[in-house]
């Protein structure tokens, strides 16, 4: 009994790292990718006014920021109910 | 009605909300001081976060730090809200699972030691202190710019303000006025900013805005760009410093933003840890509103400035403007002395150029120019805003009770999280474990009272290095505090031995670099290096090297502790339990 509840304690801390590492990722490739290091490349493109890069440094990463945390509150809401974890 | 009259109603009426809040929100136990009773709505508690975050430095100086460094300024906007994104999927959740009252604390229990949790303490001290020494700048720069008070009549004011709620309140006290200051901030930041955006773009949504055309059909961001090439300078949209600098500076700022104490403690006053996961995400919304306005109301008031002392052609004699002509704005900010113009080559009217462009030097010196005529401070940028959009006079004055609000909700969170890791973490924690709760509330008042004249004395007699230090805060919050918190929570196996190195190495490397570029302990002249590009460690300056501290912390601590002893079961356990919401 007690191995099986370590073994789904185990198993949702997996999961909760695979998620933090996958938006980690898409943290880091928007900001320091997209708004830093291809910001020079970026900036020959321009959408609404705007050169790309400069608008990922500005803008958008900012915005990308908002989604991410949004979208690990809703899918830690699901794994918390999953593993039967959730705060009443 | 006359506008110091208007200014003193609408700042008056800030006030008396405020402390008409503190009274109803009086703290009865140190759960409701410490930590608000750990009753605050995510969203509300979305809102005093970003009143707690965004200081006056935000509020003013943001805007015209933007328009003057243009795309380079960018290190700022996505530093200061990406540490929110490490934050909510790192510390945040975990941290208020541990559900306890101060951040040394979980690092004295975490890594069961009262070394460990001391050297938190000195951690948290230095940096909070550092950064409330702005505030309470800030608080006495806006009454004697504003209000026609002395800088220490303004600044008693500010501590009397934030003495009687902070002391009756203490977190729930703060929560709440922090609220009503988030509400007063927003509302005198985005009206002139969609004023203004819809006088020169026609959009009135500021972040479309900053994408739009002005008046010839030509897009407002490659307007400025090229006519910032015609005066000398860069481009508006260009990086003119490195890469490697503005990587290392970002990710500095980040990591610190997530490690600053009285950020990290704000989350504990949540109801339950997905409340902490939600309220993060409410937090950057609430931030962002004002920081993805910030770039649009730097670059069109800085157009705006421009295009005023520059009407016509660049290189005629009439393009630029005369001084008998200039607006009124213009001559009431000359009156502050944020703006300044010297006549030097006598023709009667204003050149704004890069006259430390050396390449630029000829083209000047052919159109008769003998140097740059205007200097002009960052914080008239978001402060003569409402005056260049010709809006009435209670948007000016509501400007100023905006910045106030925003030195204020900054300097109490802050003095919060100094006066409870006095009271809780060195008093109760480990001078005196046997307090009771009402000594310990006592002590906690008293110790916020302390802070207060602390923070207050320190405004009155800014140590000089005081603008240095607020860049060193992020730097030993992200070489520190972060680091330890992080490996406490996400390995099992990192043991006391182990976070004190990381904490001492971190501290220790990212101190030393600073030193040897701003002086020893920032004492003049006692620097090793000259603070220039060519001397820092592969082109890293101080600011940015918080990063390479955390890395330093991380990699000492991993070592150390795999050297020595686990921790005990019992602290794995603990780790075990926090990383749940709610035991199955």
């Amino acid at each position: 009994m007690a191995s099986n509840q370590e073994q789904a304690a185990m198993a949702y801390w997996k999961e909760n790292v695979r998620l933090l590492i996958t938006l980690l990722i898409i943290w880091f490739a928007v900001s320091f990718g997209l708004g830093i290091i291809l910001a020079p490349l970026l900036n020959n493109i321009m959408i609404a006014g705007y050169p790309l890069g400069f608008w990922f440094a500005q803008q958008g990463a900012i915005y990308t920021f908002i989604v991410l945390i949004f979208v690990y509150v809703f899918k830690m809401n699901a794994l918390d109910r999953k593993y039967d974890v959730y705060e009443k | 009605m006359d506008l110091s009259l208007t200014t003193y109603l609408i700042v008056g009426a800030t006030f008396v909300l405020y402390i008409g809040i503190a009274i109803w929100a009086k703290a009865g136990s140190t759960g409701e001081f410490y930590v608000a009773g750990k009753g605050v709505h995510p969203i509300a508690n979305g809102m005093a976060t970003a009143a707690d975050w965004m200081s006056a430095a935000s509020f003013i100086s943001m805007a015209g730090l933007i328009a003057f460094l243009g795309y380079d300024a960018s290190v700022y906007l996505m530093g200061w809200t990406g540490g929110y994104v490490l934050l909510a999927l790192l510390l945040a959740p975990y941290l208020r699972k541990f559900g306890k009252f101060t951040v040394p604390e979980f690092i004295g229990d975490r890594f069961y030691s009262k070394t460990a949790r001391v050297i938190a303490v000195i951690a948290l001290i230095v940096a909070s202190i550092t950064y409330v020494i702005g505030q309470m700048k800030g608080i006495g720069v806006a009454f004697s710019r504003f209000l026609e008070t002395s800088y220490e009549l303004g600044l008693f004011i500010g501590m009397a303000i934030v003495f009687f709620y902070a002391v009756i309140g203490g977190m729930k006290g703060i929560t709440y006025t922090q609220i009503a200051q988030y509400c007063v901030m927003i509302f005198a930041y985005t009206i002139p900013a969609i004023f203004i955006s819809l006088a020169i773009t026609g959009n009135p949504l500021p972040q479309l805005g900053l994408g739009g055309t002005v008046g010839d059909g030509q897009y407002l961001l490659n307007t400025l760009d090229n006519i910032l090439v015609d005066l000398g300078f860069s481009q508006y949209t260009v990086m003119k410093g490195t890469t490697l600098n503005m990587f290392f500076l970002t990710m500095s700022l980040m990591i610190g933003t997530a490690g600053l104490p009285h950020v990290i403690v704000r989350f504990f006053t949540v109801p339950r840890v997905r409340d902490a996961r939600l309220s993060a995400g409410w937090t950057l919304i609430f931030i962002a509103i004002l920081y993805t306005t910030a770039p649009a109301v730097g670059a069109m008031s800085f157009f705006n400035l421009i295009n005023t002392v520059q009407p016509g052609e660049i290189g005629a004699e009439e393009g630029n403007l005369a001084y008998e002509n200039v607006p009124g704005w213009f001559s009431r900010w000359e009156e502050t002395g944020l703006l300044t113009w010297e006549d030097k080559n006598d023709d009667g009217r204003i050149q704004y150029y890069n006259s430390d462009n050396p390449a630029f030097e000829s083209t000047a010196e052919s159109y008769g120019w003998n140097g740059n005529e205007l200097t002009v401070d960052r914080d008239i940028m978001v402060m003569a805003n409402p005056e260049i959009a010709q809006l009435p006079n209670w948007v000016i004055a509501l400007t100023v009770a905006g910045g106030l609000a925003a030195a204020l909700s900054t300097a109490a969170g802050l003095l919060m999280a100094i006066s409870s890791s006095i009271s809780h973490d060195l008093i109760k924690g480990v001078i005196n474990p046997q307090i009771g709760e009402k000594s310990e509330l006592l002590a906690a008042r008293i110790a916020m009272g302390m802070a207060v004249l602390v923070a207050g004395y320190l405004g009155l007699n800014p140590p000089g290095f005081a603008a240095q230090v607020v860049a060193l805060a992020f730097g030993l919050a992200a070489s520190s505090l972060f680091p330890v918190l992080m490996l406490g929570i996400f390995n099992r196996r990192m043991n006391s031995a182990g976070a004190i190195a990381g904490m001492l190495s971190g501290l220790g490397f990212t101190l030393v670099y600073v030193f040897i570029f701003k002086g020893w302990f920032f004492i003049p002249g006692t620097n090793l290096l000259p603070d220039n590009p060519q001397n820092w460690l592969f082109g890293i300056g101080p600011q940015a090297i918080g990063a390479i501290g955390a890395v330093i912390n991380v990699i000492v601590a991993t070592l150390v502790s795999r050297a020595t002893a686990p921790p005990p079961k019992d602290i794995q356990e603990l780790v075990e339990s926090i990383r749940v919401p709610r035991a199955a």
